[in-house]
């Protein structure tokens, strides 16, 4: 965190000097380590083991908060007869078809539940098999089912035993084998999580993309969750699980995704199920309890946003303009489809997939198939100038005469020259206001696009009288979409904060709205993305206010504004009893007020705010209404936290240790090398490597994890071209151990090249005691710090980390798995020319690597339901 | 001009701080201000400014503390001041020295980050090995096979800068003037004064001043004087973002640097300690002074710097009396020969 979020890493160093104990683990000691209070070095790719053995600790030793956990989470809850446990099946659940999972066997018993998250269309569920006659007569969802509970969590199948049983061999002793980490120190962080929990005490995890960029990366997380639910650190001050975020503003492009399987405000993106109605969309995705079962006022409102006077109740608001998901659009599928030939076009903003995006070699592939290529970024990146100095060129693989591809480079401006808004990783949107106007021919993204859909609208309007019926038809969504914008000064610059309005949305008199609740399914409301309705309520623009930390509470709600509703905390009625009291008074934070008949406290209540903590819902109420006044996850569909999961997740209701794709070791847990479920491309230039036990593994003997270092942003684009910076990180760089330096004879500053099955690269060594080799399942394990910054442009140049990785990516949210690789490394700069794809090939067949290889107990891409997008933090761009 | 004048007008005040030399000796006559019992080259001394000719009204002594222990090696006050300094890159080069490539202060460098990696005994927090700033590999630990959790590595980070001493030999040496006393107490160079003579390099005890290799002129920290007057903090300290630099009336900075020593030794950081804070040092103690947590050298700092200056007084009186002495000689042969 010290190392990539140097800014936010100021309040950890304030509440390490109120007292406040740091603990950081992670594979190398970084800046970070160096500020914490104990260090816990652990194998790159093995956290689910260690999360697991926290979890077993907290359950074995009672030290859980058990009425929290009675109370708030889905503990008591009992499971589905027909599930079976990765430790009843040897590393895999019930419903493994070969090919991924049948999810039906998850679920709890005698209740289906919409997830709040991940793979949420539950068609089949609701409707059977396709039918798309029912699904249009079929307007609400199912009657409400209750699932059986257990409140003394004894039973068998109580989620609570569940857990028990399925963490029960995480003991220390493996976590020492697994992750290389000593009892000693394992206890230490135990007794420091359980000591600082409970009450009087709450504990926060913080993560970057050392959690998630694996193939069981949403496992990782989840993980966390339990172990917080457990100890019930959620929904209180000093808890949580903080997700820091790669770039400013990543926060705001899930909010606003630039994800292709999601609409604003985490609404999923329709799927392409026959005759989809709007009334359709929704019994596949609302929920029946909770505020997801609102999604037709969200929906509806996001609907009149985009199409205004055009979206009717008579045309479904025109749900019929929304694109329709047919199978996998994401960014890897995209690349592939463009190295086969299927893509003409490609926009590249604010991303350099072609050293920045694993496997780079593909990337490249791709980018030199198209027709035409747009990139806008501030500097002439390596995506844009691929075709003249990438390496496949200086290789001699192709030439640029070869390449077909029309590259326009736009220069973009800067976030000091554009009005607009960063949300955080707190979820707080802060508003930035231009400092200078920018120069030549730079422009906002924000004209990019403006100007774009203005010559796009104009040019399809001209041309209507040539286009025949469907292309008249096709062209409506464009033609009809709001695109109002007012504009100000020389450039026509588009008013951001008339953007940020129509976000917030407005009501029927056009008045700006103050909050989502106010959202209607009647086509009353319009709303862009309705977590952030209230940011512009009262018709101030709330994120750009800047009122100082002294002149308001310590919450701080006047600074910035954070969705929703500016609740600085989410679940917070979890910060009080059952009966509405604070836990305690050091952490009383929001809590019922008996006498005003309200929640009230230091925050905005994440509760309905008059709902009584007794109080119990009828037997047909809906949506929030049918949670009752102890169910403080009002997102959820049961409102409670999902220690288990039983449904959205594709790969598990439960954290289970697999070894990275690629790995040294043999997953000693179980038979189940890897995640089954996991995402796999199986292309000629995506081979994967052998592991563990399997034959060849021993070519590629040593671990790798990427990393940023401070001086440096991401893959380079925004840092390589600044002297100030260039100058502090100046060269490529492999971070090992003295012990790892003598095995294979690497001098300190000379050159080594790091080799897999995709790339070899080279850089220059430095030698650190930082890095210490690891004893884990008996051996001795050589760990490799790789900064991934670099490229052949800019002042300071170097081969790109993003060679060596291969795709392979977690199944729910299709990220890719940067964080844990195998490699060789040896002495000496890499080869050139056409000497370097025989070394490249001798590794490979040394390692008797085939088309098969690493994909064993997985589904091949082909039968993988719908493989698709990374997470914005990892599509392009690594972070 | 009369001294009044000299209140009224900053500028003039200036001007006048800029003839050191003529103060250095005035002070050999013995003025009212000088500190008693010492002469004006070294020891305590309440208020450089006034020394150097400033009027009652001029602003506090400001400087910086810098906080190592919360130090997270961001380098951000590097990049802040290099950017409001202009100062240019010098130089894309990797040392190797951890994930130091600056490696020393100098003419375009005002600020340096120190990196410096240990192993320590985490039960006695001694040092197995001392760490020095060095351009070598590490080796292997020394006793291979050993229990693996007899040390612990610990990595240093400070950030480094001019001094601003109380007794600056820098500016005692200057013969143009171009160093002067600024009213803030700090030591700041005018470069369209300096003539590149090079007397101040040899004359800084920590090695800081610079000639720049392509204009000839010495460089330094002027700690951000031409934000002061505006009432800016220095620009590492604004982009600090864990308060390791701190920025304020030096006074301040004393009371606040003793309370963050007595924490630490309270949380058990016995090794931490003050470096420069001290009126009675070799240099009078510094307008920038530091916590460390380890000693000086570890750093790359002198352990017990002096104004190289401080003897100039005695060696002046010793030079006088060897002449005088001589001169006695010679007169006594010729008065002797006479006899």
């Amino acid at each position: 965190m010290a190392e990539a979020h140097p800014v936010g890493f100021q309040w950890v160093m304030e509440a390490k000097r109120r007292g406040a104990k740091v603990i950081h683990i992670d594979p190398r000691f970084t800046r970070t380590s160096a500020m914490a209070d104990t260090f816990v070095p652990l194998r790159a790719g093995s956290d689910i083991a260690l999360l697991g053995g926290l979890i077993n600790y907290v359950l074995r030793g009672g030290h859980y908060f058990h009425e929290y956990v009675a109370a708030y989470t889905n503990a008591a809850t009992i499971v589905d007869e027909s599930y079976a446990d990765t430790e009843d099946l040897d590393g895999v659940f019930s419903g493994f078809t070969g090919s991924g999972y049948d999810q039906s066997s998850w679920y709890y018993q005698g209740a289906r539940i919409n997830p709040a998250a991940g793979e949420r269309d539950q068609w089949n569920d609701v409707f059977g098999s396709p039918d798309p006659d029912r699904a249009a007569s079929e307007g609400e969802s199912t009657p409400r089912a209750e699932p059986e509970t257990d409140p003394s969590l004894t039973h068998p199948r109580c989620v609570f035993q569940i857990l028990k049983r399925h963490f029960a061999r995480y003991t220390p002793e493996l976590v020492e084998q697994l992750c290389g980490i000593d009892r000693r120190r394992f206890h230490e962080v135990a007794e420091a999580l359980v000591a600082n929990s409970g009450r009087e005490r709450t504990t926060a995890f913080a993560y970057a993309v050392g959690w998630t960029h694996h193939t069981v990366g949403v496992q990782y997380i989840r993980a966390a969750s339990i172990l917080q639910l457990l100890l019930g650190n959620i929904g209180r001050p000093g808890g949580g699980i903080l997700a820091l975020r790669g770039h400013a503003s990543i926060q705001g492009s899930t909010d606003i995704p630039t994800l292709f399987d999601l609409l604003p405000g985490y609404i999923p993106m329709p799927q392409a199920h026959p005759n989809l109605s709007l009334d359709g969309f929704v019994a596949t995705n609302a929920a029946d309890k909770g505020y997801w079962g609102n999604i037709r006022d969200y929906v509806v409102s996001l609907l009149k946003a985009w199409w205004g006077e055009y979206a009717t109740a008579e045309n479904d608001f025109r749900f019929d303009h929304l694109p329709r998901l047919t199978g996998d659009h994401g960014s890897f599928r995209t690349v592939i489809d463009q190295i086969e030939g299927g893509v003409r076009g490609y926009f590249v903003i604010g991303e350099n997939p072609a050293v920045g995006t694993a496997n780079a070699h593909q990337q490249r592939m791709g980018l030199a198939n198209l027709d035409w290529l747009v990139v806008r970024d501030l500097n002439m990146i390596e995506t844009a100038t691929f075709w003249k100095n990438g390496p496949e060129i200086d290789e001699g693989e192709t030439t640029p005469s070869e390449i077909g591809t029309e590259v326009f480079f736009l220069p973009a401006a800067a976030h000091t020259e554009k009005d607009g808004t960063f949300t955080n990783t707190q979820r707080m949107l802060q508003w930035h206001h231009k400092a200078v106007e920018p120069t030549g021919d730079q422009r906002s993204d924000l004209w990019f696009f403006y100007h774009l859909g203005l010559r796009i609208k104009s040019k399809l309007a001209a041309r209507r009288f040539e286009r025949d019926a469907r292309q008249r038809e096709r062209d409506r969504p464009v033609l009809e979409l709001t695109w109002d914008y007012p504009t100000e000064g020389e450039i026509a610059e588009p008013s951001a904060d008339a953007v940020l309005r129509e976000i917030n949305g407005t009501d029927a008199d056009g008045r700006a709205l103050s909050s989502y609740t106010l959202l209607r399914s009647d086509g009353s409301t319009r709303s862009g993305c309705w977590i952030y309705c209230g940011v512009y309520a009262g018709e101030i623009n709330r994120a750009a206010r800047r009122e100082p930390g002294e002149r308001q509470s310590w919450v701080a709600p006047e600074w910035g504004w954070a969705w929703p509703a500016n609740r600085r905390i989410l679940y917070n009625r979890a910060a009080a009893d059952p009966q509405g009291r604070p836990w305690s008074d050091r952490k009383a934070y929001v809590w019922w007020d008996a006498e005003q008949r309200r929640w009230t406290g230091h925050d905005v209540p994440d509760f309905d705010a008059t709902k009584p903590p007794d109080y119990l819902p009828a037997a047909d109420a809906h949506g929030p209404d049918a949670l009752r006044g102890t169910d403080p996850f009002v997102m959820q569909g049961d409102g409670l936290g999902w220690l288990y999961a039983p449904a959205g997740l594709r790969d598990g209701p439960l954290p289970t240790h697999y070894e990275p794709q690629e790995s040294p070791l043999r997953n000693t847990l179980h038979s189940t090398q890897r995640n089954p479920a996991r995402q796999l491309y199986h292309r000629p230039e995506n081979r994967y490597q052998p592991s563990g036990a399997e034959p060849g593994a021993e070519v590629f003997p040593y671990v790798f994890t990427t990393f940023r270092l401070t001086e440096h942003h991401t893959a380079g684009g925004m840092s390589r071209w600044l002297p100030h910076l260039a100058e502090l990180a100046p060269a490529m760089f492999f971070e090992l151990s003295p012990e790892l330096a003598a095995e294979r004879e690497l001098v300190h500053l000379g050159w080594a090249t790091v080799i897999t099955a995709r790339g070899a690269i080279e850089g220059r060594v430095l030698i650190t005691q930082r890095i210490r080799p690891l004893r884990s399942n008996g051996r001795t394990l050589h760990q490799i710090g790789i900064p991934w910054h670099w490229g052949p442009n800019g002042l300071t140049t170097g081969d790109a980390a993003n060679e060596l990785l291969g795709v392979a990516l977690d199944p729910t949210v299709h990220i890719m798995e940067t964080k844990a690789g195998t490699c060789d490394i040896r002495p000496g700069s890499r080869p050139r020319g056409a000497e370097l794809g025989t070394l490249l090939a001798t590794y490979r067949a040394r390692a008797g690597i085939t088309e098969d290889t690493g994909t064993e107990d997985s589904p091949s891409a082909a039968d993988a339901r719908y493989p698709d997008v990374s997470d914005t933090d990892g599509g392009g761009d690594e972070s | 001009m009369s001294p009044d004048g000299a209140a009224e007008h900053p500028l003039f005040g200036l001007a006048r701080a800029a003839q050191p030399g003529g103060d250095v000796r005035t002070s050999a006559s013995g003025p009212v201000d000088s500190p008693a019992g010492g002469n004006r080259l070294s020891g305590p001394l309440a208020d450089p400014s006034a020394e150097a000719g400033y009027s009652e009204r001029h602003p506090e002594r400001m400087g910086f503390f810098t906080d190592t222990s919360v130090c997270i090696g961001c380098k951000a006050c590097e990049v802040a001041c290099k950017e409001w300094n202009l100062l240019e890159e010098d130089g894309l080069d990797l040392t190797g020295m951890s994930y130091d490539n600056t490696t020393e202060l100098g003419a375009t460098t005002w600020r340096h980050v120190a990196f410096v990696e240990q192993r320590i005994d985490p039960s006695t927090r001694a040092r197995v090995d001392i760490g020095m700033p060095g351009m070598g590999a590490p080796s292997t630990t020394p006793e291979e096979g050993a229990d693996s959790d007899a040390t612990e590595v610990r990595w240093l980070m400070s950030s480094d800068v001019c001094k601003h001493c109380t007794h600056a030999a820098c500016l005692d040496v200057c013969p143009t003037g171009a160093l002067i006393r600024s009213e803030y107490g700090t030591v700041v160079v005018q470069d369209d004064v300096c003539n590149g003579c090079g007397y101040c390099v040899p004359a800084c005890p920590y090695g800081v001043i610079d000639i720049h290799p392509d204009n000839g002129g010495a460089f330094k920290c002027t700690l951000c004087q031409d934000r002061l007057g505006s009432g800016l903090a220095p620009a590492c300290a604004t982009a600090c973002p864990t308060e390791s630099i701190q920025y304020g009336p030096l006074d301040q900075l004393r009371q606040r640097a003793e309370q963050r020593l007595e924490q630490l030794h309270e949380q058990g950081m016995t090794e931490a300690r003050l470096y420069g804070q001290d009126p009675t040092d070799g240099v009078g103690g510094d307008g920038a002074f530091f916590l460390l947590l380890d000693e000086p050298e570890v750093y790359g700092l002198p352990p017990d710097p002096v104004v190289t200056t401080r003897d100039l007084p005695a060696m002046a009186a010793h030079a006088a009396i060897a002449a005088a002495t001589a001169a006695l000689t010679v007169a006594a042969c010729f008065l002797g020969g006479r006899r």
